[in-house]
């Protein structure tokens, strides 16, 4: 009760009843992993679409139907991602964070999508296992081009002072190993809730102020800035699963040689 | 009976002053953690303008580098309202 504004309880924000099965069993299912199924099987089915060889259709290259999409978003991901922050060595990894960033893009997406009205990555499993998953890909990229090498080489990049090792080492360690997975996951959680919570906090002054007293008057403008932020949550969407991406590229690229 | 309604009154009206001064602090711990990233976002986003005016060739380069900057600054800001959320609502 904030001025007589009924907000309602976060749990009733960001949790939802099981379809089917009681709560807590392994075979639940909600909102949430119904989003991460559409996520899932949109990204496949339009990139599955896309890639049909049906190139040459009257002889020409020009691609068509999805594929135009498709080749303009691998193209951003490959142009204004990886050749950006790692260079063509890079370009192996592709498929990785091509998945990466419209698994993120989609679940975000459904924050402003009518009838869903809940960005899959608000609750913190999505973002923990995302990653979790960079965590491992970026230590498995690591010992692939170093070796066993790659443990020391992280926690004492090569030109450090040796008086200065017993402060550098344990500073890179938590740095390297347990704050990147840990920001990363904070990061998309935290961005997602505070949208999320910012919408429900404008739809709730809207269908307060809906009523036939004087305070009607200021509904408009509070539904303008509703409808403003809804298109500046799209953004939001769209720009985290793109720091996300950039900064999984940015941790693979630093696994693959070692700093100096 | 008057006795008990009291002792209930009383612990009712602590755990609410608990929730009062939770909320508060929730306040100030949010409030204090938008200072620094305010502050360091606008001076780096300032200064990747004025380096993208000066070279407008190196705009692609210089924009991807402040998206960065950005997200690490950002964290701070962010885990200051992840404690908002714990403090008020866990």
């Amino acid at each position: 009760m904030i001025f007589g504004l009924e907000f309602p309880a976060i749990e009733q924000l960001v949790e939802w009843p099981n379809a089917f099965g009681d709560e807590g069993v392994w075979y639940g299912f909600n909102k949430i992993a119904l989003i991460n199924m559409v996520a899932l099987v949109a990204t496949s089915l339009v990139f599955i679409l896309a890639a049909r060889r049906k190139t040459l259709v009257d002889g020409t290259l020009v691609p068509r139907g999805p594929r135009n999409l498709i080749e303009s978003a691998v193209s951003f991901i490959r142009e204004g991602i990886i050749m950006e922050t790692v260079g063509a060595d890079g370009l192996r990894y592709l498929p990785f964070l091509t998945s990466l960033f419209f698994f993120i893009l989609i679940g975000n997406i459904f924050e402003v999508i009518p009838f869903f009205h809940m960005p899959a990555n608000a609750r913190m499993a999505g973002p923990a296992v995302l990653a979790l998953l960079t965590w491992i890909y970026f230590i498995a990229v690591g010992l692939k081009h170093q070796g066993l090498k790659y443990f020391w080489n992280s926690v004492a990049p090569p030109g450090v002072p040796k008086a200065l090792l017993p402060l550098v080492i344990p500073i890179e360690l938590l740095s390297t190993f347990i704050v990147r997975p840990f920001s990363l996951a904070v990061r998309l959680f935290a961005n997602m809730l505070a949208g999320h919570i910012l919408l429900v906090t404008f739809s709730v002054l809207c269908i307060t102020l809906f009523s036939a007293t004087l305070l009607a008057l200021v509904l408009p403008f509070s539904f303008a800035m509703l409808v403003g932020l809804t298109g500046f949550e799209i953004m939001v969407a769209f720009l985290q699963a793109y720091i996300f991406t950039i900064l999984a590229a940015v941790y693979i690229g630093s696994s693959m040689h070692a700093e100096h | 009976m008057s006795i008990l309604a009291q002792v209930t009154y009383e612990a009712t009206s602590k755990a609410e002053s608990q929730a009062i001064a939770a909320a508060g602090q929730a306040g100030i711990a949010y409030g204090l953690a938008t200072l620094g990233p305010g502050i360091g976002i606008g001076y780096l986003v300032g200064q990747s303008v004025q380096a993208m005016a000066r070279q407008p060739e190196a705009a692609g380069m210089v924009r991807t580098t402040m998206f960065l900057g950005i997200a690490f600054t950002e964290a701070l800001a962010l885990i200051g309202f992840v404690v908002f959320i714990l403090l008020k609502f866990v």
